[in-house]
């Protein structure tokens, strides 16, 4: 199978490849959203509790 | 059991011990992704029927797994929540809807792309479509309930209970294409018997489902840590973690 084969995924590459990217940037959506809610929430309870800035 | 139940659940063991699970968990998902989607966009061979529009399966079927997964749960840990009062529980239960929703509108949006060549239409008013937007709904839902509330003991409480209610929806949208005539196709993989699917395309999908439910664990490990910070209004611990 040849490459352009690969992607033109017998004609049905309009309906695949944005399947697949769709899906791809969901996961990629929610470890960023995941880390970012995690730093968010250790920033207000810092603030919270008065503990000043985070040393990184 | 009790004891170690109630050190499991004490905030500074989980969030050391979520904060150590998480990479194995994360990285083992990666893996079996990228393995499935080998297994799926290369060695599988196209169907006999759909040609290679079927491949859409191995990112439609475990989107469609995780929105009913998480979902069961999310009402699971919100009913502990609120019968057991266990801040941890709702810690979860939180931590899920952003999860599930995701996840939903990604079975949602491939589906669409599916159906488009399959049926000839992106959208139809069928048991199986509907009863997942309702879905989607219910995350939403969930999600405008909570940031509603300021107070986070009552929006813990009172978005329990809309999930507890919401989880009708799940065995609807599970035997929609049983009870009712449906465009969308019926069961292909839990068919015990006889999965109507030959194998090299069925192990990539069962690989991908798992790689998928173990980047969810990954995901609420990480994100649950959040929500117990959030939860607590000691310093003592969290000063220590963060030192």
């Amino acid at each position: 199978m040849s490459l352009s084969q690969f992607f033109s995924m017998g004609g049905y590459a309009v309906f695949v490849w944005p399947a697949y990217a769709i899906t791809l940037t969901v996961l990629v959506g929610n470890v960023l959203a995941a880390r970012a809610s995690h730093r968010r929430a250790l920033e207000e309870a810092r603030r919270r509790l008065g503990m000043g800035e985070l040393a990184r | 059991m009790w004891t170690w139940l109630h050190k499991f659940a004490s905030p500074p063991h989980f969030y050391r011990l979520a904060g150590q699970l998480a990479p194995w968990f994360g990285w083992t998902a990666f893996i079996l992704i990228v393995g499935a989607l080998y297994g799926g966009l290369v060695l599988a061979p196209p169907d006999y029927q759909q040609g290679d529009a079927f491949r859409i399966i191995y990112v439609h079927a475990p989107s469609a797994w995780m929105s009913l997964f998480i979902y069961v749960v999310m009402a699971a840990s919100a009913a502990i929540g609120l019968i057991w009062r266990i801040k941890l529980a709702h810690a979860v239960a939180a931590s899920c809807a952003p999860i599930g929703a995701s996840f939903t509108f990604a079975a949602l949006a491939t589906g669409a792309l599916w159906g488009q060549p399959m049926w000839g239409t992106w959208w139809v008013w069928d048991a199986r479509l509907t009863s997942e937007l309702i879905l989607l709904f219910l995350y939403l839902g969930y999600i405008a309930l909570r940031s509603s509330i300021d107070d986070l003991q009552r929006a813990d409480r009172a978005s329990a209970v809309l999930a507890i209610v919401g989880v009708v929806n799940v065995p609807i949208i599970h035997y929609s294409v049983v009870w009712w005539n449906t465009l969308h196709q019926p069961a292909t993989v839990t068919k015990m018997a006889a999965p109507s699917i030959s194998t090299s395309m069925l192990i990539p999908l069962l690989v991908m489902i798992l790689g998928f439910t173990l980047c969810f664990v990954a995901l609420l490990l990480v994100r649950v840590r959040g929500e117990v910070l959030r939860r607590e209004r000691s310093a003592g611990w969290i000063r220590e973690v963060m030192a």
